[in-house]
């Protein structure tokens, strides 16, 4: 006990070296455990999306494009394939195609053209309001509503993205009628229209005289004034049924379709017709296409192991001489100690009590540290990979 | 008290050498130590205190034979026995003048720190005039008021020989008749002896005896006769 009151005492007093110490020690403890959850987590994160979507179907070209766009709505833009091949799917009884659309955002955010059957696949629950019915409908994910501070009878606009194109469209204002409940998946960061929606805001489809001029905005008679957006489209229930769509629905674009087969045969019938090379299109299985990304990213991970761990003992080394130097500096207590007849093992102990305190003190930082990483992996996780993509 | 009877002692590296064929120190004597720098003044100290084994003789204090100790029972000895006052005062600067007071309980079991002792802290404190500042570290007190700190710290265990190692050199000329004084004061209350080394012929006066160790040290050389 006396030799911990005296480490203590001595710890606290020389508060800045011995906080120096703890935050770096403790850093040594917490980085290698918290990038491990983190790590591990995202694989978990990564592996278990790629392997809930069984088979997708796109434009050929890059694989994991195509998987990133259509299973992480990332920025990616696969070239679109056209809706007949939704309905070549529904023709051959072997599965329920879903098309995900998600050329545009709003907010920073994307927007996701679908059918009401990708809310049923991916089991997503609504926590307010309702899910989607009318043309211009908007159910938005989780950390949508959360980043934006919107919920249901607010509104979102597109982002403006033919805004140099001679035929593009004004954006489109949706009123959010739905959130989703939190999944700690890239659903959270997503806002989910009907796919004809997608298509109103790409311009194929449109109403006549429903643009809000920024005259309507100055007046008082737009609901919705946004200073970055001067004039935008507006499906009202006046000018719903104005809204139409030029040429057939075949030939209207979708990002990509998830593919969700009856049984492993109607699976390995489906992929036997999208084997050749020459096709326009692919289908893919995106599990395998996450697990080689998984792979990748953790053979890049060995190599931040290596660095961590150089890191860790360069640090070690650096707390080991500064702590090496503080007996050296306290020489001439340990011979007063000596003197007036401290027991032998005395100065041992004093100096183990100052450096086990310690390295509690830093275990304790890092152990709360690697337990809210832990407890918020899944969020962040989420987070980090809807960010990164 | 102590008794020196043919006491030989030598570092090896630097060939010095050191034979005290007689000392003796009577219970509450009070006795100082002089001479040139390396005469062995401090050694003698330390090998009173058990600090130091000598090559040979017998260093009887409080009738223990301290040369015939094994090292735990020195520390012991030492630390039940005798207070030390330094030149440098040796406070801790992470403790407060109270806990540099009773630290010697904190280092050894041969003490137990009870009510008994943190009373006498105080105590002795207050009489030596540094009651009101018990709680500041040594930085926040002057130099006489340090040295009066150790002179507390000597005495707390309530020892019976009190070695004092130049405690006054580092002390400005009117605190040296000062915190001297308290010393022997307090160790006259206490019943202890008190042995000191000291460089400051103007306090000699206040010593019972004072043994010129450069006297010595050539009676040593030559086998001389007891002190």
């Amino acid at each position: 006990m006396n030799a911990l009151y005296l480490a203590y005492a001595y710890l606290r007093y020389n508060w800045a070296r011995s906080l120096v110490l703890v935050l770096v020690a403790a850093l040594i403890m917490f980085v290698p455990v918290a990038t491990q959850t983190l790590l591990s987590t995202s694989e978990r994160a990564l592996v278990a999306r790629g392997e809930a979507t069984p088979l997708l179907l796109g434009a050929r070209g890059s694989q994991l494009d195509l998987t990133m766009a259509a299973l992480y709505f990332g920025e990616e833009r696969p070239e679109p394939v056209a809706m007949a091949e939704v309905e070549a799917i529904w023709d051959s009884g072997l599965g329920v195609p879903i098309p995900v659309h998600t050329a545009f955002s709003s907010g920073g955010f994307r927007i996701v053209g679908t059918t009401l059957d990708y809310f049923d696949f991916r089991d997503l629950g609504i926590a307010q309001g309702r899910g989607l019915s009318v043309l211009g409908d908007a159910v938005i994910g989780a950390s949508v509503a959360q980043a934006l501070g919107k919920g249901v009878g607010d509104a979102l606009v597109s982002s403006p993205e033919n805004l140099f194109d001679l035929d593009g469209v004004y954006p489109l204002e949706m009123p959010i009628v739905g959130v989703l409940a939190p999944t700690n998946t890239p659903d959270d960061e997503a806002i989910f229209v009907d796919i004809k929606t997608a298509w109103v805001i790409q311009g194929i489809g449109h109403g006549h005289e429903d643009v809000v001029t920024a005259n309507d905005v100055a007046n008082g008679t737009a609901a919705l004034a946004n200073a970055a957006v001067v004039q935008y489209q507006r499906i009202t229930e006046d000018n719903i049924d104005s809204f139409h769509f030029h040429g057939s629905q075949d030939g209207f674009p979708t990002s990509a379709v998830v593919v969700v087969p009856n049984d492993t045969r109607a699976a390995t019938i489906l992929k036997g017709r999208y084997l050749d090379g020459n096709g326009p299109t692919q289908l893919i299985e995106p599990a395998g296409v996450i697990q080689g990304l998984v792979d990748r990213i953790f053979r890049i991970k060995a190599l931040l192991d290596v660095v961590t761990t150089i890191i860790a003992i360069a640090a070690l080394a650096a707390i080991g001489l500064a702590v090496f130097l503080s007996y050296r500096l306290r020489a001439k207590e340990i011979a007063t100690a000596v003197k007036l007849g401290a027991r032998k093992g005395m100065v041992l102990r004093l100096l183990s009590a100052e450096t086990i305190t310690l390295l509690l003190l830093s275990a304790l930082l890092a152990g709360l540290g690697a337990m809210v990483v832990s407890r918020n992996a899944e969020a962040w996780v989420g987070w980090l990979l809807a960010l990164g993509t | 008290m102590v008794r020196v009877e043919d006491l030989r002692f030598g570092y090896g590296a630097t060939g010095f050498r050191l034979h005290v064929p007689e000392f003796t120190l009577a219970a509450r004597e009070r006795v100082a130590i002089v001479g040139p720098s390396g005469s062995g003044k401090t050694t003698l100290l330390n090998l009173i205190a058990g600090i130091l084994t000598p090559e040979a003789g017998r260093i009887d204090v409080a009738g223990t034979d301290v040369s015939q100790l094994s090292d735990a029972e020195r520390r012991k000895f030492r630390a039940s026995q005798i207070g030390f006052v330094f030149q440098d005062f040796a406070l801790l600067d992470y403790l407060p003048a109270r806990q540099n007071i009773l630290y010697p309980y904190r280092i050894t079991p041969a003490l137990t720190l009870d009510q008994d002792a943190r009373d006498r802290a105080e105590a002795l404190a207050v009489a030596c005039g540094i009651g009101d500042k018990l709680d500041r570290h040594p930085n926040a007190l002057s130099q006489g008021e340090q040295q009066r700190v150790a002179i507390c710290r000597a005495l707390v265990t309530q020892p019976n020989l009190i070695l004092s190692d130049e405690a006054t050199g580092n002390l400005d000329p009117d605190s040296k008749a000062r915190i001297l004084d308290l010393l022997f004061e307090q160790a006259a209350e206490a019943g202890a002896s008190v042995l000191a080394v000291t460089h400051d012929h103007e306090l000699l006066p206040r010593f019972e005896r004072v043994l010129d160790f450069a006297q010595f040290r050539v009676a040593a050389v030559d086998e001389g006769a007891p002190l």
